[in-house]
């Protein structure tokens, strides 16, 4: 009687090339969208809408954010200011801009408010900047080309 | 004689480790999805608003007359009414065919000598989400292909009659 030889017992390897192409191409897509812009943004505003919000093409020279909370308070730094006590702070940003060898017209106040603050807050932060020379200002809204509900009157 | 196969000849297969490639890899794969998030894109209004005094007025004789845009918001800072140099208006895309009509639109990437100018004032209470809409309806619209046709870029604001004057502290 012939006995049948002693298999050969092999590893049955998969091919990994498709999945690590797959993988690697997610990274890439994943590492080219990540949005390192964040550090300028924080969680307790919520920009209003508008459809003609754009990003700029430059960026703007010396920009100085202050965020403004739906309760009326600025957010600068990450922490809570009231706008009457923003003054300090400014100057410390002039010193900084003179340290430098820029001028304060190069500087612009990049007003990031929450859509629910009232508007007569944002006009006395835009006032206690002006009392300390700053002359431009940006108003940061979202883009949303459905803005039709802002723009209409409540009944 | 017994002939001692060579471990290193050029036939034998090399293989590679994959399984830490394949770990570090998945893990920098896990930390991208994490911490990807979508942000929708921001744009900014300029406003340039320099403290008025005297010294620094000019005599130019402006192209249109200047206009004024109220706004009044009612006890929950709901807009209420629209006001276009005194006419009332129901919507913001009133007030933008409004103006397109006192101002016209420029041509896209075309620097105009627009003097135009919008002062724009408002009730104190009113939600600023509403401000930026009229700062939308004033400053352009989008024609059909998307671009951006500019209307006033001059935009101020009037003084505020707010609760009082901002308290040092």
């Amino acid at each position: 009687m012939r006995l049948a030889g002693k298999k050969k017992t092999e590893i049955q390897e998969g091919d990994l090339t498709p999945m690590i192409d797959m993988t690697f191409q997610l990274i890439a897509f994943f590492m080219v969208l990540i949005n390192f812009t964040q550090s300028e943004q924080d969680q307790r505003v919520q920009l209003p809408d508008s459809s003609l919000a754009k990003p700029a093409e430059q960026p703007l020279d010396h920009p100085i954010i202050i965020h403004l909370a739906e309760d009326g308070e600025a957010i600068y730094g990450g922490q809570k200011i009231p706008i009457g006590g923003m003054g300090p702070y400014l100057q410390k940003e002039i010193r900084g801009l003179e340290f430098t060898g820029d001028g304060i017209e190069s500087a612009t106040i990049v007003i990031r408010a929450h859509r629910h603050c009232q508007a007569g807050r944002v006009q006395e932060l835009i006032e206690k900047c002006q009392e300390v020379g700053f002359e431009n200002f940006a108003l940061r809204a979202q883009e949303n080309v459905e803005t039709a509900k802002y723009l209409t009157q409540p009944e | 004689m017994k002939i001692r196969h060579s471990t290193g000849s050029g036939k034998d297969k090399i293989e590679l480790q994959m399984t830490p490639m394949i770990d570090i890899v998945f893990q920098l794969l896990i930390f991208f999805i994490m911490t990807f998030k979508i942000v929708s894109m921001e744009g900014d209004f300029n406003i340039k608003m320099p403290q008025a005094s005297p010294s620094t007025t000019q005599n130019i004789e402006p192209d249109f007359p200047p206009m004024s845009l109220f706004l009044t918001a009612d006890e929950d800072g709901m807009i209420s009414g629209i006001r276009l140099n005194n006419d009332p208006l129901p919507s913001f895309p009133d007030v933008n065919r409004r103006i397109i009509e006192l101002v016209g639109g420029q041509a896209p990437g075309v620097e105009g000598e627009d003097t135009a100018e919008m002062e724009l004032e408002f009730d104190y209470n009113l939600h600023y989400e509403y401000v930026i809409g009229a700062i939308t309806a004033i400053s352009g619209y989008k024609d059909g292909q998307g671009n951006v046709i500019k209307l006033i870029e001059k935009i101020r604001f009037a003084t505020p009659d707010g609760p009082g004057p901002v308290v040092n502290e």
